[in-house]
């Protein structure tokens, strides 16, 4: 029998539930890491990546609005639903995760393995929070008057996500899962050194009952893509996770322009505990006064 | 070209003895020019003719004077935190609601069409058809887009349709002896075959239409490039037979900006600049509006804009 030929993959994008190259046709070179300390950069030739343009993020953007409706609108238990099917359809590939994101952050195969395995117990984590957030972000208030005063968090819409650089897959979880957990739809600038894992991650959501356009992946350079996306006038917030402290200063003053939220990168621990923190970033407060109904005599009957 | 109308024979081989359409040529020809590349200062420019040429169209059963007054206000302002916004060339409305148009847009350079002619089927016999236009007219109509009665269309009683065209033009005519500008829909989705578009074309310009329009937007196939192409064609043909120039109105299912800019791109290409202005082409159309007012948004201020921007119609 003669010898295989190898099949490379050709990795690409992934908007609105399709796997497109990008507009611009540009693609560009990832390489594997050496060693953990020294991320990607010197190693062998891995993949190309598509190298996005500005228009590939407003055909992302474009597609996470049309989204939006339909994923915020879906029951909370519901979204829980899909999630946890996204870490099943993440069990079932855990080997060909384990080994880019070995490539991708010059780690060993057991602590790769390690970081996937975190990674997919992340997404669990936040299925169960979809029907529970709600519990510890709202409530009934009391107030001076014969109302229910009611507050409840709403999903804020589209989010532009700028993923952690060094952390390509485990931080990228980490700041996906939480906000579509949320019910917003996102649109994520991957990691640029390290957009491979983050590719394929698109290939699970997109067998895992997601909707498409809920979660949109662009791999290529943050400073190119995230400006414009900071400064769209339909993009309700960004998550600046991955950009450096110039980059940073300018997404920010972008997205004043029309009062988008802003979480301001900070260090985080990406193997540590999440917390609610970036589940409640994306929610808005929405109250409710609602008359408790006929007073008699006696008063209010509640 | 007075004698191909003398009978329903002559008309037939005038218009079975046009050239046939080669239909593969004829779609490659518009596929090739809807890849033009149009950027920065002249699709700004593309952007401000489109929005000056679109009829600005609801023709719900759902219409209310409240929702024709505001699309009227819109008209005339289409983006309202940009005063050098162009505006549309026309609304288009059904005939009852065209003296509510009127009253809101009276003073402006901003024409009321209306449809006519038992819109959308054009079921409906003669006498009752030149009433609707009639009516249409009557109550203040600058235009009338007219169907034709494609059954009649298609069972090759041409003369038929031709002297029905004549019949709804001349109810076009005011007591003044001004008259309103008619477009004709072949409703080229229904029509089966490219050829067929061809003689429809001629036969409604040999009519005396105004304006020959691809569609309703009711049926599954309205406006394409190549259709739109093929009616640019015979307009061209036509001026140069007779020396009397028409308008084209593509209509239905043009919604972006990109789809619009090609239709210039045809527009500029097949008959050339002189047709390049609302007096001889139109888009009708209700949602491309906030796409090319998104895009000229962006242009103007370098950001991507968004549906909240612009009116919810």
């Amino acid at each position: 029998m003669s010898e295989r030929l190898s099949v490379f993959k050709t990795y690409k994008l992934f908007i609105g539930g399709k796997f497109p190259r990008s507009e611009s046709g540009r693609v560009y070179e990832v390489t594997a890491a050496t060693s953990a300390a020294d991320a990607a950069g010197k190693g062998n030739w891995l993949a190309n990546a598509p190298l996005s343009s500005r228009k590939d993020g407003r055909d992302a953007v474009v597609a996470a609005r049309k989204a939006f409706g339909a994923w915020s609108g879906a029951t909370a238990y519901n979204r829980g639903q899909i999630l946890y099917r996204v870490a099943e359809m993440l069990e079932g590939r855990r080997e060909q995760f384990a080994a880019e994101v070995a490539d991708a952050e010059g780690l060993s195969k057991a602590k790769a393995a390690a970081q996937v395995d975190a990674a997919i117990d992340r997404w669990v984590w936040y299925a169960g929070w979809t029907d529970k957030i709600a519990q510890i972000a709202g409530g009934t208030n009391p107030v001076a008057g014969p109302f229910f005063n009611v507050s409840s968090p709403a999903p804020t819409g589209v989010v532009a996500l700028v993923a952690p650089g060094e952390s390509s897959f485990l931080g990228l979880v980490s700041v996906i899962a939480p906000a579509i957990a949320a019910g917003n739809t996102v649109v994520v600038v991957a990691s640029e050194k390290a957009p491979l894992p983050a590719l394929s991650l698109g290939e699970v959501l997109a067998t895992s009952d997601l909707p498409g356009g809920v979660v949109n992946i662009l791999s290529g350079r943050a400073a190119e893509i995230a400006p414009s996306l900071a400064a769209h006038q339909d993009v309700n917030a960004i998550d600046l996770a991955g950009a450096d402290a110039e980059l940073a200063k300018e997404l920010e003053t972008a997205a004043a322009d029309n009062l988008k939220r802003v979480l301001r990168p900070q260090p985080v621990d990406w193997s540590a505990a999440p917390g609610t923190g970036r589940l409640l970033a994306f929610l808005e407060t929405k109250t409710v006064w609602h008359p408790t109904g006929s007073l008699g005599a006696g008063g209010s009957s509640y | 070209m007075a004698d191909v109308t003398a009978s329903d024979g002559t008309l037939r081989r005038f218009l079975h003895g046009l050239p046939g359409v080669d239909p593969v040529g004829l779609e490659a020809r518009a596929a090739a020019l809807g890849t033009r590349s149009i950027k920065t200062t002249a699709k700004a420019y593309a952007i401000d003719l489109a929005i000056s040429m679109i009829d600005l169209t609801t023709l719900e059963g759902a219409d209310t004077p409240g929702k024709v007054r505001a699309l009227c206000a819109k008209a005339l302002n289409p983006d309202p935190t940009d005063r050098t916004t162009p505006r549309t060339a026309a609304i288009c409305v059904y005939p009852d609601m065209v003296a509510t148009a009127a009253e809101s847009l009276a003073g402006s350079d901003v024409k009321v069409a209306s449809v006519a002619t038992a819109f959308p089927a054009g079921r409906a016999a003669l006498p009752v058809k030149l009433a609707d236009t009639a009516d249409a007219v009557a109550a203040g109509a600058d235009e009338i887009d007219m169907v034709i009665d494609r059954g009649a269309f298609l069972a090759g009683r041409y003369l038929d349709v031709f002297e029905e065209i004549k019949a709804v033009k001349d109810a076009c005519r005011r007591p003044d002896g001004s008259a309103a500008r008619l477009k004709v829909i072949f409703e080229t989705g229904e029509l089966s075959t490219y050829d067929n578009i061809r003689r429809a074309s001629w036969l409604g310009m040999l009519a005396g239409a105004d304006f020959i329009k691809t569609s309703t937007g009711k049926v599954a196939v309205n406006a394409t490039p190549a259709n739109t192409l093929l009616m640019l064609e015979a307009v061209r043909d036509f001026r140069a037979a007779t020396g009397v120039q028409v308008g084209v109105k593509p209509a239905g299912g043009i919604r972006t900006t990109k789809d619009a800019i090609k239709f210039l791109v045809l527009v500029n290409e097949t008959v050339g600049e002189e047709w390049l202005t609302n007096q001889w082409f139109r888009f009708g159309a209700s949602s491309l509006l906030n796409d090319l007012l998104m895009q000229r948004q962006k242009l103007s201020t370098g950001r991507y804009s968004g549906p909240d921007y612009v009116t919810v119609d």
